[in-house]
């Protein structure tokens, strides 16, 4: 099974349900970490470093003794990375998605591929915990890329936990498709509920059942209850705002380690995405 | 010949607009005839990247051999350079002033990019 943590608002305490899951599940895990702009989860699940892979992206280069500036290549490129102005085309790589398309519709065959390096797959063994995490390079713009790579080393014999980067936008798109289930983490404050309205309006165009965690309950107000209410979405589970998690947090340490009784809180939301995925969720 | 203005306007007495790329529009004149046409570049502030590509591009469709604005920055300086069109710099309130300074022979043109992309 493939679950994605995700939310709309950042720092709701998407990557604590990650760890804390993935612990939770205890052996035969993967955890993804698919916030490639700033993976953190390696802070919390110390290990032995098992690997590490370089990503590349394919960007045109142009054999300009066969280019004739014709300029279908720019007219096809929707992100202008390759423009043409009568003359061999100029290719802004930063800007170029790799889709290839520019290197099909040359008539001359005069555009071949580069593999434009964007960032690494790390892979780290902690505890019975097969820890992949990509890294984005400093610079890079295009994360949906590195996020596939991460994913590609998915192995569905395994549970896989996926911690994907805050928002709504591509990047948590190519993070959360493919899930079979998506746990969207919010808090109970307006800023919360904004967001989570936008990261469900985005789930239910996947068609993934989800489920939410509130966390930080007790601060805030009861909007995100009703709206879940209304949209007849489960609470899978509630963290409180208890200063014992953010000391643990603050420590790069597992709270269902550090204070014994979540564990069974944890273990009550595998229990709850169990079932609400066999019951297909909201 | 052609000569683009950027601009938040679309007649002579309107402010410039000192970006390229993001710039509101542009008045493209003809120094021959003395007319001139007011082009849209808003479709370009929706894109996150490219805004100085797609400038370009769209100054290029127009037949403008120069550009008058504020500053450039790397893309937009490189697509303009490969474009054959000749980048001036000017700090004039007006596009009315800024084409006279232009006529006067007055305006620096600009070299290499004088700003990061996405400056402002």
């Amino acid at each position: 099974m493939i679950i994605s943590v995700a939310s709309g608002k950042g720092g709701t305490g998407k990557t604590t349900v990650s760890v804390n899951l993935a612990r939770t599940i205890g052996s035969g895990v993967q955890l993804l970490d698919c916030d490639v702009e700033e993976p953190n989860a390696h802070l919390f699940l110390r290990g032995r470093e098992t690997g590490s892979e370089i990503v590349t992206i394919p960007i045109p280069e142009v054999d300009e003794s066969l280019c004739d500036g014709c300029g279908e290549c720019g007219r096809l490129c929707r992100y202008h990375a390759i423009v043409s102005f009568g003359s061999v085309p100029l290719v802004f790589p930063e800007l170029c998605h790799g889709c290839g398309g520019c290197t099909l519709v040359c008539p001359r065959g005069a555009i071949r591929e580069t593999g434009k390096r964007i960032g690494v797959v790390e892979t780290c063994d902690a505890n019975s915990i097969s820890l992949i995490q990509g890294r984005l390079d400093i610079g890079v713009a295009m994360a949906p890329p590195l996020i596939r790579a991460v994913k590609a080393r998915l192995n569905r014999e395994m549970t896989a936990i996926l911690d994907a980067p805050p928002g709504t936008s591509c990047p948590v798109i190519a993070t959360v498709r493919g899930s079979d289930f998506v746990v969207l983490v919010t808090e109970p404050t307006p800023f919360g509920l904004h967001d989570l309205r936008l990261a469900v309006d985005m789930i239910r165009e996947l068609s993934i059942p989800f489920g939410v965690v509130v966390n930080r309950m007790g601060v805030g107000d009861d909007r995100v209850h009703r709206f879940c209410r209304e949209e007849e979405i489960p609470i899978l589970l509630e963290i409180p705002d208890d200063r014992r998690i953010a000391e643990a947090y603050s420590r790069g340490e597992l709270v269902v380690d550090r204070v014994p009784e979540y564990a069974s809180h944890f273990a009550t939301l595998l229990w709850n995405i169990r079932e609400f995925r066999n019951a297909g969720g909201a | 010949m052609k000569v683009a203005f950027t601009t938040s306007g679309t007649t002579l007495d309107a402010p410039m607009d000192p970006r390229f790329g993001r710039a509101q529009g542009f008045i493209v004149y003809d120094t021959e005839n003395d007319t001139f046409e007011a082009v849209d570049n808003r479709q370009v502030l929706n894109s996150a990247h490219g805004a100085g590509i797609q400038a370009t591009e769209a100054i290029v469709r127009q037949g403008a051999k120069c550009v008058v604005t504020g500053h450039c920055g790397p893309n937009a300086h490189r697509a303009l350079n490969a474009a054959g069109i000749r980048i001036y710099t000017t700090e004039a309130p007006t596009v009315a002033e800024a084409l006279e300074a232009y006529r006067a022979g007055a305006l620096a043109t600009l070299n290499a990019a004088d700003v990061d992309g996405h400056w402002s």
